[in-house]
C-alpha cells in the first residue's frame, strides 16, 4: 500500500512542526470522502480521499471541471451537506477542532463567524423577500451581538467596503433591485461580516458577465489579501487561480490529481489534466484567432478510480497500465502528482507559433 | 407599498362597473315585462306598477342604468319582493352570522393548516407526513353538506357534546350590540353567553373549514418542500443562523406566498359552502337567506346579494393582493 503524500506544505520549506505554533495549518482536510447513497441507485463517490491544508491568510485554489467534487468538498467542510443519503468519512480539522460529526449547535456558531462561504449564483442566493440590509445585519446580530443601530451602521460600512455606491440607501433595497454583480458584492459583504478565518468562494464569478467577473475577483483579492482570512477559491478556471492563489489543487472525478505551489504549477504543469486545463485558458500573449485547445471528451467519460486512472479515456498520454492500475498521489518535482506518465513538454506551446 | 395599494384599489373600479352592468341587464333580458318577471307568480297589477315606478322600467335603458347605479351608490340595493324589506337591511342583519362561521372556518384552516403543512413539508416521507397527506386528501374530497350532517349526527345528536343548531342557547337572553354573538358576550361581560355562542360555532366552522384546511395543508407542504432547497436557504445556513430564524424568516416567509393566494381563493368558496352549512345547522345567516330567496325566486334579493358577494369577494381579493405585496416586495413594482 502506498503512503499517500499529503499536499499543502510547500516543499521548499522544511516541515518543522513544533506543536501548536504559527505555522500550524488553520484547516487540515485528511482523507475526506463523501458518498451519496440513494436507494435503488449506485453510490456516487463525489469526493474520494481528498487531503489538503490551508494556513492562516493563505489562498488556496481548488480547480476542476464540472462534477469533479469541488462543491461537495466545500459543503462537507461547512457541514452543509444534506442530512440524509450521504456518507462522510475522513477528517476536517479546523484550528484543532474536528468538524466532521461536530454537533449542530457548535457548527452553527462557527458558520458565518469563523467559516464563511460565497456561492456561485448571486441571483438565487439572497432571500427575495428581505432587504439586503437585513440579510447583512442578521449575521452581525447573530455572531457579533450588535444591537440594531450598530448593526445597521456596520452593514452600511460593509456595503461601502464591497464597493456598492450609495450604501445608506441600498441597505433598504430588496435583492431584485440589484444587478447580479451587486448581489454578489452583498453576498461577499455577508460572508466577510464577521471577519471569518476561512472564506470559501465556490465559483463566485461563474454566473456573472465577463466584465463583472474581473471586478468581483479583484474585490475578493483586495479584501482577503493582507488580512488573516484564509481563502479557498473554487473554480473550473485556472486563470482565476493564477492571479490569486498561493497553492493549487487540481481535482478530477473526486480526487486530487495534482497539487503544487502556484508558480511551480504554472511554470510546469505535469498532470495531463492540468495541462489540458491550462491549454484552455485564453492567453493575452497569443494572437487572436489561435484556437484554444479544450480537453477532448466530457467529464462524464471517466473510469472508476478503482479500475485505473479516471482520466484515461480522455488522456493524450494514457497507456495500457493507466487502465489497469490506479495511480497514487505521490511527491514528485516540487508537487504531488497522481499520474504514471506525466507531461514532459508544456502543452501551451503546442501550436503556438507566434513571434 | 402605498402606491401599490392605491393602484390595486383603482383596479377594482372597472370590475365593479362591469359587474353592475351584468346584473343590470340580467333582470332586463328576462323575457317579457321585466317587472312581471321579477315578480313571477306574485305579479299583481299593483305590484307591477310599484316595481315600474321603483325601477323605472318604462324609462329609456341608459336612464334606467343611471337610476340603478345612483341607487346603489346611495346604498339602495332594492327591496325583497317576498319579505318587503330592503335587501341591504336583511344583508346587514344576516352578515354577522356568516362572518362568524367563516372566520372560525378560516382560523381553523390557517392556524392548523399552516403548521401541519409546514411540518409535513420539512419531514417528507415520514409516517406523520404520510398520515397528514392522506388525511388531507380525504378532507378535500368530502362534500361540505355530508360532513356537516355527519358532524352534527356524531357530536351533537349522538354524543351530545355540542349544540345542534342556532347561534345561542334559547335560555340565554343577552344584548347584542354588534350582532357578533361571541364578541357581544365579551363586550358586555356575559362570558357564559360568549362561550355558549362559541360552542355553537364549532361544528359549523369545522364543517365549513375542512376543505380549506386540507387545501392549505397541501399547498403549504408543497411550497415548503420547494423552498427548503432554494439557494438562499443554504446561504442562511452558511451564516450560522439559528434554525428557528431560518425556518421563520427564510423558509416560511417565502413558502407563504402561494398559501396566501390559496386562502384568498378559498374565501370565495367559503361563501358558497356557507349556504349548505347554515342550512344544516339552522343558522340565520346569508347562506340561509339566499337559499330561501332562490327557492322563491326573489330576484331583487338575488341581484343585491350577488352584488354584495361580488363586492366582498373583490375586497377579499384586494386584501390578499395587499398582503402579498407586504410579504413579497417584487409584487409591488410590477
Ligand atoms: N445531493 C447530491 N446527491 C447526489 N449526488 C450529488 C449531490 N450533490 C452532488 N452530487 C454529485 O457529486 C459529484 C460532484 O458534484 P459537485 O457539485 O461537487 O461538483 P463541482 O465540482 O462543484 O461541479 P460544478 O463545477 O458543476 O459546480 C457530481 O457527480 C454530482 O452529481
Ligand atoms: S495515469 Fe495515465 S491516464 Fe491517468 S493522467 Fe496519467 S497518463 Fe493519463
Ligand atoms: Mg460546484
Amino acid at each position: 500500500m502506498t503512503v499517500e503524500y499529503v499536499p499543502g506544505q510547500p516543499q521548499s520549506q522544511p516541515q518543522t512542526t513544533i506543536a501548536g505554533h504559527g505555522d500550524r495549518p488553520l484547516l487540515t482536510v485528511t482523507d475526506l470522502s463523501v458518498t451519496f447513497t440513494r436507494r435503488g441507485r449506485a453510490p456516487v463517490h463525489a469526493v474520494d480521499d481528498v487531503s489538503f491544508q490551508i494556513r492562516a491568510g493563505e489562498h488556496v485554489g481548488l480547480v476542476g471541471e464540472s462534477g469533479s467534487g469541488k462543491s461537495v468538498t466545500s459543503l462537507a467542510i461547512m457541514g452543509l451537506l444534506p442530512r440524509g443519503g450521504v456518507e462522510v468519512a475522513g477528517s476536517v480539522d479546523f484550528d484543532g477542532q474536528e468538524l466532521i460529526g461536530l454537533d449542530t449547535a457548535t457548527m452553527r456558531n462557527l458558520r458565518g463567524q469563523e467559516l464563511a462561504m460565497v456561492f456561485q449564483d448571486p441571483m438565487t442566493s439572497l432571500n427575495p423577500v428581505i432587504t439586503v440590509g437585513r440579510q447583512i445585519t442578521e449575521v452581525l446580530k447573530r455572531h457579533r451581538d450588535l444591537d440594531k443601530a450598530d448593526a445597521r451602521t456596520e452593514a452600511v460600512d460593509l456595503l461601502t467596503k464591497v464597493g456598492i455606491p450609495d450604501p445608506a440607501r441600498r441597505v433598504g433595497d430588496y435583492p431584485h433591485q440589484l444587478s447580479g454583480g451587486m448581489r454578489q458584492r452583498v453576498l461577499i459583504a455577508i460572508a466577510l461580516a464577521c471577519q471569518p478565518r476561512l472564506l470559501i468562494a465556490d465559483e463566485p464569478t461563474t454566473a456573472l458577465d465577463v466584465t463583472i467577473q474581473a471586478q468581483i475577483l479583484e474585490l475578493l483579492r483586495e479584501l482577503v489579501s493582507g488580512s488573516q482570512t484564509a481563502l479557498l477559491m473554487i473554480t473550473h478556471d485556472l486563470g482565476v487561480v493564477a492571479g490569486l492563489c498561493d497553492r493549487v489543487h487540481v481535482m478530477y472525478s473526486g480526487r486530487i490529481v495534482e497539487s503544487a505551489e502556484r508558480r511551480q504549477l504554472f511554470a510546469r504543469p505535469r498532470h495531463p489534466y492540468t495541462g489540458g486545463l491550462m491549454a484552455s485558458i485564453p492567453r493575452l500573449d497569443q494572437p487572436r484567432g489561435v484556437p484554444l485547445t479544450p480537453i477532448p471528451g466530457s467529464p462524464t467519460d471517466t473510469l472508476p478510480w478503482s479500475q485505473g486512472c479516471a482520466f484515461a479515456p480522455r488522456c493524450p498520454n494514457s497507456e495500457v497500465d493507466c487502465r489497469m492500475h490506479t495511480p497514487a498521489l505521490e511527491p514528485a518535482d516540487n508537487r504531488a502528482l497522481r499520474c504514471f506518465h506525466p507531461l514532459t513538454t508544456d502543452p501551451r506551446s503546442v501550436g503556438a507559433t507566434h513571434a | 407599498m402605498l402606491r401599490f395599494a392605491v393602484r390595486r384599489i383603482g383596479l377594482m373600479v372597472p370590475t365593479l362597473i362591469g359587474l353592475s352592468l351584468l346584473l343590470f341587464f340580467w333582470v332586463r333580458i328576462l323575457p317579457g315585462d321585466p317587472a312581471r318577471s321579477l315578480l313571477g307568480q306574485r305579479a299583481t297589477p299593483e305590484g307591477i306598477e310599484r316595481l315600474n315606478e321603483l325601477y323605472g322600467f318604462d324609462q329609456p335603458i341608459w336612464k334606467q342604468y343611471v337610476t340603478y347605479v345612483s341607487a346603489l351608490a346611495r346604498g339602495d340595493f332594492g327591496q325583497s319582493i317576498d319579505l318587503h324589506e330592503p335587501v341591504l337591511d336583511a344583508f346587514i342583519d344576516k352578515l354577522p352570522t356568516t362572518i362568524e362561521v367563516t372566520f372560525v372556518a378560516l382560523l381553523l384552516a390557517v392556524a392548523v393548516g399552516i403548521p401541519l403543512g409546514y411540518y409535513a413539508g420539512r419531514h417528507q416521507g415520514g409516517w406523520l407526513d404520510t398520515a397528514i397527506v392522506s388525511t388531507s386528501l380525504l378532507g378535500v374530497v368530502t362534500p361540505v353538506f355530508f360532513l356537516a350532517i355527519l358532524l352534527k349526527y356524531v357530536f351533537a345528536d349522538q354524543l351530545g357534546l355540542l349544540p345542534t343548531q342556532g347561534r345561542q342557547d334559547a335560555r340565554i337572553d343577552v344584548d347584542h350590540p354588534t350582532n357578533f354573538y361571541v364578541l357581544d358576550g365579551l363586550i358586555t361581560g356575559e362570558y357564559a353567553a360568549a362561550w355558549d355562542a362559541l360552542q355553537h360555532l364549532i361544528l359549523p366552522g369545522l364543517a365549513l373549514g375542512t376543505i380549506p384546511l386540507a387545501i392549505v395543508v397541501r399547498i403549504t407542504r408543497a411550497s415548503v418542500s420547494d423552498v427548503v432547497h432554494e439557494d438562499y436557504v443554504r446561504t442562511a445556513e452558511a451564516k450560522g443562523l439559528y434554525a428557528g430564524t431560518i425556518n421563520r424568516r427564510h423558509i416560511l416567509r417565502n413558502a407563504l406566498l402561494p398559501v396566501v393566494t390559496t386562502i384568498g381563493l378559498q374565501l370565495g368558496l367559503l361563501l358558497s359552502g356557507a349556504v349548505l352549512t347554515e342550512t344544516v345547522f339552522a343558522l340565520d345567516g346569508i347562506g340561509n337567506y339566499l337559499y330561501d330567496a332562490i327557492t322563491v325566486r326573489d330576484y331583487p334579493v338575488l341581484q343585491g346579494f350577488i352584488l354584495f358577494i361580488a363586492l366582498m369577494y373583490s375586497i377579499i381579493n384586494l386584501l390578499v393582493d395587499l398582503s402579498y405585496g407586504l410579504i413579497d416586495p417584487r409584487v409591488r413594482v410590477s
